[in-house]
């Protein structure tokens, strides 16, 4: 994978007629004020932030800090307590499954079948966004080429690496050419090589114009992401790129701003 | 999404679903042979011979034709006669105690009534703690007492008040018959595959976290769970044919009434079962939950409650109530009101509406519950 690879993905921000999102709108998602209250908990405490088409933005916080959480919320699966946002200019509230329609999503745990092959999988995932088979099968040898598993498109999930499944899962998000790619803690689990292969997979994806929405807890992947935010508490502590938010706290890395903003007695 | 969009979307579900039933081969093969394996348990399980049934003839005027009675029980290899007695007086404490398992009540004047052709009135009492068993008892002894009145000159003329033989069963006032099983099996078999499984399968979603997958996507809670089940419906309806294969072809349960009326409440039955299964499956977060959840919560309803095992009539007035919202109980009644009365719809319209309002209340449930998400 280099970044001279021929990029497969249409921009499809642009060939995509949707009324809704060929407007004025410039941001691939605005959250105003989200929140989300779990009984007296209040997981998200009025988050506002916008994240600008073709960006890659972290989504930063230590365990239970509600960037799960909020993510959640961007893709329709909870119901936001308050607060508004719109993904690919859709409201989330209002019309979720217009958001659903236009978003990828890859969840920490691996989510794909593994009794079924890979190109099952691949069907399966193209029926349920309402492909036909010709659009599959093409996209199906574009995505599988493109991490180098087409020679095992017959094998059942289950029989080939973690890092090659999880490559596969993030490549079977993309099938539907979303206009926003959430993904939660997508290298959780796997080694450093494939964790390198896969932020090479969000670059070339955001290149081709398709925002991606990344959370994680490994700070050094934080310094790839073009913006990004850090979450304490369920509260956005700071936005911006990684240089803004290390001159903001004066701090050599983003290990530092972490540590600050997270244990401010320890630092 | 187009409605084109939909079914194929739906059909790429049943399609993956089918693929996890077929490829869990162990699962499978025990789905199909459980029935089987039921049917010919519970089969031959009632085809137990009795023998050396402990017997008490009650004869308080003996004679020259209760003595040839006595002595075709005496002679009765199935028969254990212990004593002839003049009165029923300690009958009721030597069953409870288990002295006699049956007991031979003879009118008097056995002969004087033979001979001026009177009714003569014959009382069986039997054990009837075990059922099948007691069916049997009750039969040999009938033959028994039907073949000593041929043999005795009694009467066998049309019109003649003869001898009528009335059975009367201890402990267990309605016997559960040999074809009695078959409706109460296919009760058994379609809870396990359809609702068991059903709540397994999408719990299980849930815990691998594929279902997220599916939620993200764009369709609706009802497609994917529709996609769901029809395997597990199809699965369902295969076991109902192979239990009422087994039982008409070894063991001659008859169907008296409409096949495609049948087939058609066991279609009903399917469903409701489904229904229940995607109830458990929305309150349960793991397989195991789920497991139990059907097990415990549906499965010993169906055996205890439903009138399979255990009368409904003879239930305490609060299991009796509750049975009433079991849906098994409504759906045996319909099958035996069809297999072996020959009852059409114009009998069973009324449990074909409790049941029918009972579904409609469970998937209504289940599709709201689904429809809330993963909150």
């Amino acid at each position: 994978m280099t970044d001279s690879h021929t990029e497969p993905f249409a921009l499809n921000a642009n060939t995509e007629p949707l009324a809704l999102n060929a407007n004025t709108e410039p941001f691939a998602i605005n959250a105003n004020a989200l929140t989300r209250r779990f009984g007296t908990f209040t997981a998200v405490d009025a988050i506002t932030f916008n994240v600008t088409r073709g960006e890659v933005f972290g989504f930063l916080g230590a365990n239970g800090a509600g960037k799960t959480t909020a993510m959640r919320m961007l893709i329709g699966l909870l119901t936001p307590s308050d607060g508004s946002a719109t993904v690919a200019g859709i409201d989330v509230v209002h019309d979720p499954e217009g958001v659903r329609r236009r978003i990828g999503y890859m969840s920490q745990r691996f989510s794909l079948y593994d009794d079924l092959t890979v190109q099952e999988n691949i069907t399966l995932f193209g029926a349920i966004y309402g492909l036909d088979d010709r659009t599959i099968r093409e996209r199906a040898d574009v995505l599988l080429d493109r991490i180098g598993l087409r020679h095992a498109r017959k094998d059942l999930v289950r029989r080939i690496p973690l890092g090659w499944r999880q490559q596969l899962a993030f490549s079977v998000a993309l099938l539907h050419e979303p206009q926003v790619l959430f993904l939660d803690e997508p290298t959780g689990g796997v080694d450093p090589i494939t964790r390198r292969r896969f932020w090479e997979l969000i670059y070339s994806t955001a290149a081709a114009g398709t925002t991606v929405l990344v959370t994680t807890h490994y700070l050094d992947e934080a310094e790839y992401c073009d913006r990004l935010t850090i979450m304490v508490d369920g509260a956005i502590a700071v936005t911006g790129t990684p240089g803004e938010v290390k001159a903001t706290y004066g701090a050599r890395s983003l290990d530092d701003v972490f540590l600050k903003l997270t244990r401010p007695s320890a630092a | 999404m187009a409605s084109s969009g939909a079914v194929a979307a739906l059909r790429g579900i049943i399609v993956k679903e089918a693929r996890h039933v077929l490829r869990d081969r162990q699962t499978l093969i025990i789905l199909l042979l459980m029935p089987l394996v039921q049917v010919l348990l519970y089969g031959f399980a009632i085809r137990t011979d009795v023998r050396g049934i402990r017997t008490v003839i009650v004869d308080p005027t003996p004679d020259a034709s209760t003595r040839a009675l006595t002595a075709s029980f005496s002679a009765s290899v199935r028969h254990e006669l212990l004593a002839v007695v003049p009165t029923t007086e300690t009958l009721e404490r030597a069953f409870a105690a288990g002295t006699y398992r049956q007991a031979i009540v003879l009118p008097t004047q056995v002969s004087r009534r033979l001979a001026r052709r009177e009714a003569l009135p014959v009382h069986v009492i039997t054990d009837g703690s075990d059922p099948n068993a007691g069916n049997a008892m009750k039969a040999y002894a009938e033959a028994i007492i039907r073949r000593w009145y041929a043999e005795s000159g009694g009467s066998s003329a049309r019109g003649a008040p003869g001898i009528t033989v009335e059975t009367r069963m201890r402990f267990n006032p309605t016997m559960a018959s040999a074809n009695l099983f078959v409706p109460g099996l296919i009760a058994l078999v379609v809870t396990i595959v359809s609702a068991m499984m059903t709540a397994v399968a999408i719990t299980r979603e849930k815990e691998m976290g594929t279902m997220e997958m599916l939620l993200v996507s764009p369709l609706r809670p009802a497609t994917i769970v529709l996609g769901k089940v029809v395997p597990y419906a199809v699965l369902g309806l295969v076991n109902i044919g192979i239990v009422l294969s087994a039982a008409i072809v070894v063991f001659h349960v008859p169907v008296r009434g409409n096949m495609a009326l049948l087939l058609a409440m066991c279609l009903l039955y399917v469903i409701t079962t489904l229904s229940i299964g995607i109830v458990i499956s929305t309150a349960a977060r793991t397989q195991r939950t789920a497991m139990l959840a059907a097990l415990g919560g549906l499965l010993l309803p169906t055996i205890m409650l439903s009138g399979f095992i255990f009368p409904v009539d003879s239930l305490p007035a609060p299991l009796k109530a509750i049975s009433s919202l079991v849906p098994a109980r409504w759906f045996l009644v319909i099958v035996r009101g069809i297999m072996l009365k020959g009852s059409g719809i114009s009998v069973l319209w009324q449990e074909t509406l409790v049941l029918l309002a009972l579904t409609v209340a469970l998937l209504t449930v289940g599709i709201r519950r689904l429809s809330v998400r993963l909150d």
